[in-house]
């Protein structure tokens, strides 16, 4: 938003007091939070507030997706790339339980959500009314906060109050669940930005000792090692990261959600850590003397075993969210606060630096990996297309500009691992829950977010038919969202791990798939199946350069492999490379 | 790393909002915590509750317990106490024949001997009360339940710490904080 706009949004925001109907509360609450999108799917109990919606349709744009997960994962995808809160609405009872999946995504990856659900009368509330369900209950352990409505004149606080604590602090979503009195029934109408909830303080305040005894421990190290998550991108902090690692020359990896922070290409840029991570960072996890680590939470799939993790190494925790401190690895200095503060205040105290030999085992590390491992996925020689070349080619006709929008699975990893980033918030996938079918939906939230940029969804042939509907949403929003199907007729992470750990028997994970393409044209999509090498390169080249939505479909090699492999519950030093 | 499992009181001062019983019990139960006595009430402060929450968990359970409970929005502070650090009583009552306190006069030295209050007493039936120690309690529900006890309850341990827990000066510095 820039300044006027933000200026007319105050200007509503301090409007005179008015009679008006809760629903229409509703409306003017986003209106004067600022939303211009929401995601969603209508039924009785949320009735009143479409009918407003209509009433309002030039100052917000409501996208019916397929179902309400579709819209959840919009939602989400939107809040990623855009750094705002994401929108979604459903109506009571199976509209408000198909939100779930995307709520407990969006909190695991703390994204910034808010889901309005309509919900029965209240003098039905608890009588197992048609469409009633307590979702209340269903989605406390999913919500950062949730809350039920039943009264008209309570719209406008809660709803203030649900955009504040959704983007602050640590992100996450919210759930008000509204019901249909309070929707039909008049309130006198005011609306006032939420600027604080008592018994709730979003960003710990820093303390200015811990600074120094982390400045003091990097500037000793020998051999220190960052490790950065989404809490960078959540605080805006990528710069100051830059300006670190660059300043006192600390080799710096990140987990899948931190991805993109700093492109692809810097010098101090080691790679991805964790279970398909890159081989140097999860090897020297365990050889740093000083592990530094920003807005990450130390996942298990970021460990392997905890037993064995960095044992030897000093552990700097910089984090927003004070429960995540000590919560899996104990650290021996915490630094709470937000990313951006705390680490430009960081920044003075550490002294320039090189680690050039440091350095140069990460470089001896990256050189056997590639020779193993990177070389056959994206330069391949057999037969078999590879998903790794295929996202070579996307970075090629991309020019690594592009955000990539991924699903679960092998094709995740591939992507992950390969994407080349130049630009920050590029990479959005469904980390923390892991959930199949988010790619499509989440891509077209992020590309109407960002419609100037090339969004790419890279989806495995399992996933895509878990959400497969939203087809019919990009077609009727014209959302130019590019997807790559990487199909390879199998569950192909799941396949992996049966080939791996269950002596190959491949029980129930492979896939007889319809003609995807004929599927796409059904909506109107215009798509084209490479099965070739040959074909490879013409075919990204035409989906990048169409101006609408595009289908690509590749024949991937059946049981390809993601490689460097932690072992679940294995050391990060025990990762295979074969 | 076998660290002692303890008997510790967990104190949350939280907003009286409806549904943050459920989000305070989901923590126990996602992390397969018993809850051993629950009590909820107002506390010292306007508009302030306080759930007090007995259960058998490693200090280091209940340090993250802690941060899991502070972290949900509408919890102003959550503390672990152990035993020595609290001063904590548990109530209970007991229904018994009236008929007994004339038929077993040992009974009326047992009722003497603990310190328990009758509450009421009619024709059918007499009502103790008791607080105390589990262990006091526990032992008059022994002596008694050798005359036969017609109804038994005990409610959770409600406790107070020793040492100051400053709540109104937090609540001053969440208003601070925010303005
Ligand atoms: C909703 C959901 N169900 C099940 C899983 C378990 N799972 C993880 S990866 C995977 C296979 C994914 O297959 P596909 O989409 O074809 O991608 P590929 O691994 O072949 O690239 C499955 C079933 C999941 N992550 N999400």
């Amino acid at each position: 938003m820039n300044n006027t706009q933000t200026a007319n949004k105050k200007q509503e925001v301090a409007q005179e007091t008015m009679r008006i109907t809760g629903s229409e509360a509703i409306i003017r609450c986003l209106i004067a939070e600022g939303v211009d999108i929401l995601y969603g799917y209508p039924g009785g109990a949320i009735m009143p507030v479409y009918d407003e919606l209509y009433k309002f349709r030039d100052q917000i744009h409501h996208v019916l997706t397929r179902h309400e997960q579709g819209a959840a994962h919009a939602a989400q995808g939107y809040a990623r790339i855009s750094g705002r809160v994401g929108v979604a609405i459903a109506t009571s009872g199976p509209g408000a339980t198909n939100l779930v999946t995307g709520i407990a995504d969006a909190q695991i990856d703390s994204t910034p959500v808010v889901c309005i659900t309509g919900q029965v009368f209240s003098h039905l509330l608890g009588t197992d009314a048609f469409q009633e369900t307590d979702i209340i209950g269903i989605s406390t352990p999913v919500t950062k906060w949730n809350h039920q409505i039943t009264k008209a004149a309570d719209i406008p606080e809660v709803l203030a109050k649900a955009f504040y604590i959704a983007k602050s602090g640590r992100p996450g979503p919210v759930l008000i669940d509204i019901t249909k009195d309070a929707q039909v029934s008049e309130l006198d109408f005011k609306y006032e930005k939420c600027k604080g909830v008592r018994s709730y303080i979003p960003i710990p305040k820093t303390n200015p000792e811990t600074l120094s005894a982390a400045a003091e421990l990097i500037n000793s190290a020998k051999k220190p090692l960052i490790v950065w998550g989404q809490g960078v991108i959540l605080g805006q902090a990528e710069n100051e990261l830059k300006a670190i690692i660059e300043k006192a020359g600390i080799p710096a990896a990140w987990t899948i959600l931190g991805a993109s922070a700093i492109p692809t290409s810097h010098e101090l840029n080691v790679g991805m850590v964790g279970m398909h991570g890159n081989y140097a960072p999860n090897m020297l996890t365990n050889e740093c003397d000083v592990l530094i680590a920003i807005g990450m939470r130390f996942d298990d799939r970021v460990t392997g075993s905890l037993n064995t993790y960095a044992k030897q190494a000093k552990i700097i925790h910089f984090d927003i969210d004070p429960a995540e401190i000590d919560k899996n690895v104990k650290t021996d200095v915490a630094v709470l606060g937000d990313s951006k503060d705390s680490l430009s205040r960081l920044l003075p105290l550490l002294n320039e630096n090189k680690h050039a030999d440091w350095l140069q085992k990460f470089k001896d590390l990256y050189a056997i990996e590639f020779e193993k491992v990177i070389k056959d996925d994206i330069f391949p020689t057999k037969e078999g297309l590879t998903m790794g070349e295929v996202l070579k080619q996307i970075n090629i006709e991309t020019k690594g500009n592009a955000a990539i929008v991924s699903d679960v699975g092998q094709h995740q990893m591939i992507a992950c691992r390969y994407a080349e980033f130049t630009t920050t918030k590029s990479n959005i996938t469904s980390g923390g829950l892991g959930t199949m079918g988010f790619a499509l939906p989440a891509a077209i939230g992020a590309k109407m977010a960002a419609p100037d940029r090339e969004v790419v969804a890279i989806i495995g042939d399992g996933g895509y038919q878990m959400n497969i509907q939203e087809l019919g949403t990009i077609f009727q929003q014209k959302a130019a969202v590019k997807i790559v199907v990487l199909n390879n007729e199998f569950l192909g992470m799941v396949r992996q791990w049966q080939q791996l750990f269950f002596d190959k028997r491949y029980a129930s994970t492979e896939m007889t798939n319809p003609d995807f393409v004929t599927i796409a044209k059904g909506y109107y999509i215009e798509g084209k199946r490479v099965t070739k090498r040959e074909e490879l390169a013409d075919a990204v080249k035409e989906m990048i350069a169409s101006k609408e939505s595009y289908f690509l479909e590749v024949c991937v090699e059946k049981e390809g492999n993601v490689f460097p492999m932690i072992p679940s519950g294995a050391s990060v030093s025990e990762v295979r490379l074969s | 790393m076998n660290e002692e499992i303890k008997t510790l009181t967990i104190s949350i001062y939280t907003e009286n909002n409806i549904g943050l019983l459920n989000r305070i019990s989901a923590i126990f139960q996602r992390r397969h915590i018993n809850i051993e006595s629950l009590t909820t009430s107002q506390s010292e402060i306007d508009g302030v509750n306080r759930f007090v929450i007995v259960v058998n968990i490693t200090e280091s359970q209940a340090k993250k317990i802690v941060g899991q409970f502070e972290k949900q929005v509408e919890v102003i502070r959550a503390y672990y106490h152990k035993d020595e650090e609290t001063i904590y009583t548990e109530s209970c009552m007991f229904k018994i024949k009236s008929a007994l306190l004339f038929e077993e006069p040992q009974i009326q030295n047992i009722i003497k001997d603990s310190n328990a209050r009758i509450v009421t007493v009619n024709k059918e039936f007499f009502v103790l009360e008791k607080s105390g120690r589990r262990n006091e309690i526990e032992s008059l529900h022994r002596d008694l339940n050798v005359f036969g006890i017609m109804q038994f309850v005990r409610a959770g341990r409600i406790a107070v710490t020793k040492d100051e827990m400053k709540i109104t000066e937090m609540l001053q510095a969440f208003n601070n904080h925010n303005n």
